[in-house]
């Protein structure tokens, strides 16, 4: 009686919304599908830290460096506490984040301005394609002997990484979009700069926000790389901390830390593609 | 004193150069249209259309001679012309409104007295209810429509339409035929339409002028007249000298089925 009623009211749930029987049970089973995928992803998750808490406590693996779950739950409660863990976050999110504002906007201005003028975009094609596959990391110890060894690097370091990013993808972007669109908004009589903000703009809104995406985490990549090189606070700091005074709770729950600051810095980017791309099914 | 035609294109030549090789698209085309006039054009595929209304439209400028319109050269930034692509073209992240809205914005003419006639041009041509749909939600003729009032909208003096009602179903197709025609004609639009199609050519327009084989050239200049004085295209097709006109084009077009006429 009672099951009955639970599994009704489940199906109930699963299929809300649909017009017609068939409706809801298209509903029902697209829902019923990304549950299970939900569903497996988290039970893997689960898996994968018990294996890595029950192998260290059996002694399967060293937890002295491997650290294990339950000293990593440690050391974030008492970092927690004493705030230190919010610092160096802190310090990180704030490096990333303004490494890849100033990459983004920089990157895009740099872009439109190869598209405004064929010529310059011509001259500069070579210069970029070879920052580009620079590896920008190799330069980070040249940016602390001209920046010194403070937040100046760090930031220069990720920002190099991120504009060069930005403005290979957009202006890829920009140079896809569609000439015969072009032509459209011509025969209006559009001058070059309604062509820029009439078409071919929100054309590469798309690209902008795959690299926008790409830049995220090119931005990160940076700002840790250069915390490693010099910096005196931030996540990055603390894993080379911890490695070297062999505190391997500390580095790991860094680790840890780090990755889900990345994944929600991650997920606030891709908020606004369902934001700006609602035209797009 | 003679009059200057709304159109004017003298001995008009026109090549695309590529990296490898040149086309040459249209040889010594002479034509004159007054204001008002709807002028139809016809031709083989390839044979130069499109780029006739491009040269016309200032979008491309000749190789020799030379276009004039209302006397100049013409230039897109002038707003004299209203181009309807072969193709539609529509914004994919604009609604169908906003598409239509676009050469107003351009223009400066977004304001609040033309929206009423933009709604009274998507009721006409009954896209009012998809009006916040966007283009990859509509069918192949409801957005060759949107495509037509979006050039409208501007309200042109002189329109260019590459065939406008080629995705269209046989049904759409006449009455869009009549509507359109009837609309221009009252407001005295100079109008040149490209289509494949002679029926729609003769039912519509005064002038259908033929164009040859690539390099296109002018080779025929049909006025059509009917003794019933200026018809609309439904009761032109009813007329007696329809299919004479009809006939005449048809021999002129000088259609081969492919292969038949291998060297
Ligand atoms: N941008 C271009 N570059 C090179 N050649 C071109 C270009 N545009 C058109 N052509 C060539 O010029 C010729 C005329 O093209 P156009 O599009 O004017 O023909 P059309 O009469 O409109 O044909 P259709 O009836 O198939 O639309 C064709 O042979 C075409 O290959
Ligand atoms: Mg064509």
């Amino acid at each position: 009686m009672w099951k009955e009623h639970m599994r009704n009211k489940i199906n109930r749930h699963l299929s809300r919304g649909g017009i017609t029987p068939d409706h809801a049970y298209y509903l029902r089973q697209i829902r019923l599908k990304k549950l299970a995928v939900w569903a497996t992803q988290f039970i893997l998750l689960v898996t994968l830290i018990l294996l890595w808490e029950l192998g260290a406590n059996m002694r399967l693996i060293d937890p002295f460096i491997t650290s294990q779950p339950s000293a990593i739950y440690h050391t974030f409660w008492r970092m927690a506490k004493d705030g230190s863990i919010f610092l160096h976050t802190g310090i990180t999110v704030l490096e990333t984040t303004l490494s890849f504002i100033i990459g983004t906007i920089a990157g895009s201005l740099i872009a439109i301005f190869l598209w405004w003028s064929d010529f310059f975009s011509r001259v500069l094609d070579p210069y970029i394609v070879i920052l580009n596959s620079t590896p920008k990391i190799a330069l980070g110890p040249l940016f602390i002997v001209f920046l010194g060894d403070g937040i100046k690097s760090i930031i220069t370091m990720a920002l190099t990484i991120s504009i060069i990013v930005t403005i290979v993808m957009v202006y890829t972007g920009f140079k896809e979009v569609d000439p015969n669109k072009i032509k459209l908004i011509r025969t209006f009589g559009a001058n070059k700069l309604q062509i820029l903000e009439k078409v071919v703009l929100p054309a590469s809104v798309p690209t902008i926000i795959a690299a926008l995406k790409v830049n995220v985490g090119m931005s990160f990549v940076g700002v840790i790389v250069g915390e490693f090189l010099v910096a005196r606070a931030g996540l990055g700091y603390l894993i080379v901390y911890g490695q070297q005074v062999f505190q391997l709770h500390l580095a790991m729950t860094s680790v840890v830390v780090l990755i889900i600051t990345a994944a929600i810095l991650y997920q606030m980017v891709a908020c606004l593609e369902n934001r700006f791309l609602g035209w797009k099914e | 004193m003679t009059i200057i035609p709304k159109v004017q294109i003298e001995q008009v030549s026109i090549k695309y150069q590529t990296l490898d090789g040149e086309t040459n698209a249209l040889e010594n085309i002479c034509l004159a249209i007054g204001e008002g006039e709807f002028v139809s054009i016809v031709g083989p595929s390839g044979c130069g259309k499109s780029t006739l209304l491009s040269l016309i439209s200032g979008l491309l400028k000749p190789t020799a001679g030379r276009v004039l319109v209302d006397g100049k050269p013409p230039q897109t930034s002038s707003q004299k012309l209203g181009y309807m692509l072969q193709q539609d073209y529509l914004f994919e992240w604009r609604t169908v409104y906003k598409n239509i809205m676009l050469g107003l914005e351009i223009q400066g003419k977004d304001k609040h007295s033309v929206k009423n006639k933009v709604h009274n041009l998507l009721k006409q041509y009954g896209l009012w209810g998809f009006r916040h749909y966007y283009p990859h939600q509509l069918s192949g003729g409801m957005r060759q429509r949107v495509a037509l009032i979006r050039t409208l909208a501007v309200d042109p003096e002189i329109l260019l339409l590459d065939e406008p009602f080629a995705a269209l179903d046989y049904q759409t197709r006449l009455t869009l035929e009549e509507e359109v025609a009837t609309i221009l004609k009252r407001a005295n639009k100079t109008v040149i339409l490209v289509t494949h199609d002679i029926s729609e050519a003769v039912a519509m327009s005064d002038r259908v002028v033929v164009i040859s084989r690539r390099p296109g050239r002018v080779k025929a200049d049909f006025a059509i007249r009917y003794a019933a004085g200026r018809l609309s295209p439904f009761e032109t097709r009813k007329a007696p000298e329809f299919r004479d006109y009809f006939n005449r084009i048809w021999k002129e077009l000088d259609i081969h089925v492919e292969g038949t006429h291998a060297q």
